[in-house]
């Protein structure tokens, strides 16, 4: 569904790699949690799936698709079938929640009557029934989540990315929102998640990717935020590209 | 559906642009009238140039007892002269390169020459004989004056061997470079327009970048997502570009019709309202492609993946 192969990202200006040499692969109906410090190549490894950027080398197979080969024309088509949503929402906020949904469908070219059906479903799947007419300043951040998370999936994508999508809400907020994901996966729907939220990672017990300075020390089956078997290394000093690997890691 | 959400959006750009929308209508409108009426001088010169040409002639001036240019010493062309260079002209190494001619007397000479100068003092001191006798030689080929001229100016008691459309090309290259003014001003007008629109566009882009943004991330295509910003410049530069369309019709009908027309009588031919109607789809069209192709530049770089 997903393969890194070697996949290395570098940003022009930074000597550091984002990602380094990656390689990995998830499969459909998995529930993966992507772990790591702040700048350790979370998000950048979730828009390379998205193809927002491009890899500097190595490839990325996406739903069957070579994204180093697929034509710049075709990404939107792509996209259809992926759902995102970002730790700050991102709703416009002029339109109603609705709309914000229903806005997804429109623009690539859904019929009015599947646009009604599909949001009003999706908006109650995610528990905001009663506030279809309500605008984004008038939620709650949990409420404007859940709406970002209706937007994601109400064209029933294969994949969603969720990156770091409970990073402005308290824990019980959270919760809810991480009840949610685990019912869209059920689904099956592929979720990724970025966090470094170590309670919802504890508690789920889900496959654990961990990077350190872009390159993936650690990937678990059913772990916890904290490998359990062996405990962590002295990390090494930033810049340090050095090739430590933990017994459990993937090559 | 789809159409109507594109429509909505553009209208939606529209409105909140509204002075850099006005400011686009205004440059394309005046950029857009000096590219018509540019167009409108150069079907002048070249109707003008038809009109004249086809009246122009060669002119054989004979000398006069006054002349010392040319093969004249003083002495007025004598009959012998005058018959020799008619015979020239009707012989078989010029004839046929000649559609007629006729020949000018003194008092014929005199006759027009009162009627050009009627207003000048010059009229009251010039006499008859002062003014060339001449033939005046219509070619069949007016390009071929030239046979005329280095045929007939060595003969005795020809003074001088003249293509009047000597003039004409002073008085068209004025023109034309009256013409190319206006060309090279229209054309960094359009420049103007095209680079305020691309501007027009880009701050219409960046003031819906949130939305921009959520269609690129849930798909929505390249199309899709130009189409209203290139709808928005055209649609601005069409009223400019229908503006300057009515005031080339504006000037036909008042400047050239109504005032050149009747101050110039019947002398010379105008451009009128068969010229308007191909300029002003010519600057319709222009002003619309224009427009597309600046705007779809401009919202170009927010499509890049
Ligand atoms: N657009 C960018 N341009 C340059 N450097 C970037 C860009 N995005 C991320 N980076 C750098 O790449 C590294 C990884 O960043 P990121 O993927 O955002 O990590 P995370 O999401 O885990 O915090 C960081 O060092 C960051 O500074
Ligand atoms: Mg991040």
């Amino acid at each position: 569904m997903i393969r890194f192969d070697a996949v290395t990202k570098s940003y022009a200006g930074n000597s550091r790699p984002a990602l380094n040499s990656v390689s990995l692969e998830i499969l459909k109906g998995e529930f993966v949690f992507l772990v790591g410090a702040s700048g350790s190549g979370k998000s950048s490894f979730l828009r390379l799936v998205l193809k927002e950027e491009k890899p500097s080398k190595g490839q990325i197979h996406v739903l069957g698709h070579q994204l180093n080969t697929l034509p710049s024309r075709k990404v939107p088509y792509f996209r259809r079938n992926l759902g995102v949503v970002f730790q700050d929402f991102r709703l416009l906020p002029q339109k109603t929640v609705f709309d914000n949904v229903a806005f997804t469908l429109q623009v690539i070219g859904k019929s009015r009557g599947f646009i009604q059906e599909a949001v009003p479903d999706t908006l109650k799947m995610v528990g905001l029934s009663g506030k279809s007419g309500r605008f984004p300043h008038e939620l709650s951040g949990g409420e404007q989540q859940r709406v970002a998370i209706a937007r994601a999936i109400v064209n029933k994508p294969a994949i969603m990315l969720a990156d770091e999508p409970t990073g402005n809400l308290d824990p019980a907020t959270s919760a809810g929102i991480m009840g949610l994901l685990e019912r869209i996966n059920l689904g099956g729907t592929t979720v990724i998640m970025a966090t470094h939220d170590v309670g919802i990672v504890d508690q789920m017990q889900r496959r654990v990717i961990e990077l350190i300075s872009g390159q993936v020390v650690r990937d678990e089956r059913e772990g916890g935020y904290q490998t359990q078997s062996i405990p962590l290394p002295i990390l090494p000093p930033f810049g340090n590209t050095g090739q430590f690997r933990l017994p459990g890691a993937t090559s | 559906m789809r159409l109507r959400l594109v429509l909505s959006e553009a209208a939606q750009g529209l409105r909140r642009n509204v002075s850099m929308v006005i400011s686009v209508i205004l440059v394309t409108f005046i950029s857009l009238t000096f590219v018509g009426t540019a167009m409108l001088l150069q079907m002048q010169i070249s109707e003008m140039k038809g009109y004249w040409y086809d009246r122009a002639q060669v002119a054989v001036y004979m000398c006069t007892d006054v002349d010392t240019g040319g093969n004249c010493d003083s002495a007025e062309a004598s009959a012998e002269q005058i018959d020799a260079v008619e015979a020239q002209l009707e012989s078989p190494s010029l004839a046929p390169y000649i559609q007629r001619y006729e020949f000018e007397t003194h008092e014929q000479a005199f006759a027009n020459f009162q009627e050009q100068f009627s207003d000048s003092p010059l009229a009251a001191f010039t006499t008859a004989d002062m003014l060339n006798e001449s033939f005046r030689v219509n070619m069949v080929d007016p390009d071929q004056a030239e046979i005329l001229i280095d045929n007939l100016q060595n003969f005795a008691g020809v003074q001088d061997v003249q293509d009047q459309r000597g003039y004409l090309d002073q008085i068209f290259s004025v023109l034309n470079s009256a013409s190319y003014t206006a060309i090279g001003l229209a054309a960094l007008m359009l420049v103007a327009a095209v680079l305020l629109i691309a501007t027009t566009i880009r701050l219409s882009a960046f003031s819906r970048r949130r939305e921009l943004g959520i269609m690129r991330l849930v798909g929505a295509s390249n199309r899709f997502i130009q189409t209203p910003f290139i709808l928005e410049g055209v649609f601005a530069a069409l009223i400019g570009s229908v503006l300057a369309g009515a005031s080339i019709v504006a000037i036909v009908h008042f400047f050239i019709t109504g005032y050149l027309r009747t101050t110039l009588g019947a002398t010379t031919t105008l451009v009128g309202m068969d010229e308007a109607i191909i300029v002003v789809p010519v600057l319709v069209v222009l002003g619309a492609l224009l427009a597309a192709v600046s705007a779809g530049a401009a919202i170009s770089r927010y499509l890049k993946v």
